[in-house]
């Protein structure tokens, strides 16, 4: 469903996306990791358009996003959530999501009670969202209130408020302890679920490896391999790439 | 009694000015382009009740409108740009807009007397009040019913998904952008609702003083404008309603014996509540407190009968 095609991103003489090729099925869990500094991150922001490709093709269902402008690949059914959470923080909670809404397909509100509406069966659905969050009772809570896997939580259901069909992980766990990391392996394996395809940018191995189907391992902006989640644990190269390679570790300074 | 009503007919025009600033302050842009719509208004209805002998409503609705129309075309060039950038470009807008009043001279011969704006002379005999047999008290009136019905409307939009949409790209352009907002679409109303109200402020100020001329609009009336609701706070329209009467009524009326150096205090104060309250003087959390207070007086009241 979502095809990247020899994409590459220079910032000045940084190359932080250096020709990457993936192709995510449709309903997959897709793994994209790789040390610091190897454009994982990069590569989410091309893809929601936050930074405009050096060069290369992102496909979604063979529509080219780059022809669609950053906010209107909501529509197209992207969603994203960010490595330092950004939540609107002086709105509630369930505003937040208000802001993100898009209704099912087919039960499109028009565009006067889109914006001016305040429809009490979209707000149940907002409730029913942020139930299977676990901020059924903080509806009215202040976003900048919440205590931190809380907001993790609400800035998650903010992007699964745009219904969208492809959703964009970006280091979810960063900062969370093991108990909230294991209901996030939850989360992410319902929204799979629910039909959603995921691509999942982390470091936490204890999410990548449990929730994933297939993984891209990057360095330096370039693909360095591809496979399950067993398959990238033996990889040499993968190996290398994080720990160093075994010759110099034995090898000492000569 | 003249006294009074004259200071509550110049509160009600800088609430709407406050105002106009306070809806493009809550997607987060400074604009300094108030002053412009504001003179725009002024003129513009001035010459159609003036010139033309139309009746006051549809003087200011149309040069309302014709204020938010500039605003929008304003806005796509100008809200490109953020910060710093956008306050130099709204205030050369404001400039250009002044200016362009400066030198336009239209001298027309209605019922045997010229009248119409008169370039460096400034733009006299805008008595439509006057000479249709309103007294000062019905003019007053109509301000503060037009200042009820803005901040109504403004209280309205924080009630439905637009509202939350313009602080939602006040607080993060980013997240909002991700959440599928157009980010620009959202300044660009805001921007227009802003120059509407500005606009009709501005034809309401022209009729109220009858005479108008460049001088009146200038940049520091522009700052006066954003500072209403920096100071107010951006939590309710009530804040700027607040400032308005604190600034107005009481640094530049009450502290009238000072002369100039009430702008040393104005100043003052913005440098003031910019660095100990940059949540502005009414803040979420006061008005939180201030209705805790109010259900304890009325339950306890009830309680007492």
């Amino acid at each position: 469903m979502l095809e990247v095609r020899n994409l590459v991103k220079h910032f000045g003489g940084v190359r932080a996306v250096d020709g990457l090729d993936f192709k995510i099925q449709q309903g997959e869990v897709f793994g994209l990791i790789g040390p610091n500094g190897s454009g994982k991150s990069t590569t989410v922001n091309l893809v929601c358009g936050v930074f405009a490709p050096t060069d290369g093709e992102i496909l979604l269902d063979g529509i080219d996003l780059g022809a669609i402008a950053p906010h209107n690949r909501v529509d197209a059914g992207v969603a994203r959530t960010f490595q330092n959470i950004r939540l609107f923080s002086e709105l509630t909670v369930w505003q937040n999501l208000w802001v993100a809404w898009r209704d099912q397909p087919g039960q499109e509100q028009g565009w006067v009670s889109n914006w001016f509406g305040r429809s009490p069966a979209r707000r149940q659905e907002i409730q029913k969202l942020l139930e299977f969050s676990g901020l059924g009772d903080k509806a009215d809570h202040l976003a900048g209130n919440l205590a931190f896997g809380e907001q993790r939580r609400l800035e998650l259901a903010r992007a699964m408020a745009s219904k969208p069909k492809l959703i964009l992980l970006d280091e979810p766990a960063a900062g969370m302890n093991s108990a909230e990391i294991k209901d996030l392996c939850q989360r992410v394996l319902a929204m799979k679920e629910m039909g959603m395809t995921v691509l999942l940018v982390e470091h936490v191995m204890e999410l990548v490896m449990n929730v994933t189907d297939r993984i891209t391992v990057l360095n330096f902006g370039k693909p360095i391999a591809q496979g399950t989640p067993i398959e990238i644990q033996n990889n040499k190269l993968v190996q290398e790439a994080y720990f160093g390679s075994a010759e110099n570790a034995h090898g000492g300074v000569s | 009694m003249t006294y009074l009503l004259g200071i509550l007919q110049t509160i009600g025009v800088h609430t709407l000015l406050g105002l106009s600033a306070y809806l493009l302050l809550l997607t987060g842009q400074l604009s300094l382009a108030q002053v412009g719509f504001f003179a725009i208004g002024a003129y513009v209805s001035g010459i159609l009740t003036v010139i033309f002998s139309w009746n006051i409503f549809a003087a200011l609705a149309l040069g309302s409108l014709m204020a938010g129309f500039f605003a929008f075309l304003v806005g796509f060039p100008a809200l490109r740009v953020k910060g710093l950038m956008l306050v130099v470009a709204t205030i050369s807008f404001s400039e250009i807009v002044r200016l362009f009043f400066f030198n336009l001279s239209w001298r027309v011969n209605v019922n045997g007397v010229e009248v119409g704006p008169d370039s460096t002379q400034g733009f006299r005999e805008i008595r439509y009040f006057a000479a249709n047999g309103w007294e000062q008290i019905h003019i007053v009136g109509l301000i503060w019913f037009v200042v009820m019905v803005v901040m109504l409307a403004l209280w309205w939009l924080d009630q439905v998904r637009a509202g939350a949409v313009l602080r939602a790209v006040g607080t993060d352009e980013l997240a909002a952008q991700s959440s599928g907002i157009n980010l620009t679409m959202v300044k660009v109303a805001a921007m227009t609702g802003g120059g509407v109200i500005a606009g009709i402020g501005g034809g309401l100020f022209a009729h109220s003083t009858t005479y108008v001329d460049h001088h009146t609009f200038v940049i520091l009336l522009a700052t006066f404008a954003v500072s209403y609701p920096i100071i107010g706070g951006l939590r309710s329209v009530i804040g700027t309603l607040l400032a308005v009467i604190f600034i107005q009524g009481f640094i530049i009326e009450g502290l009238r014996f000072m002369g100039d150096y009430r702008n040393l205090i104005f100043g003052l104060l913005i440098i003031l509540v910019m660095n100990m309250r940059p949540q502005g003087l009414l803040d979420g959390h006061l008005v939180a407190d201030i209705r805790k207070l109010l259900s304890k007086l009325t339950k306890g009241g009830k309680a007492d009968a």
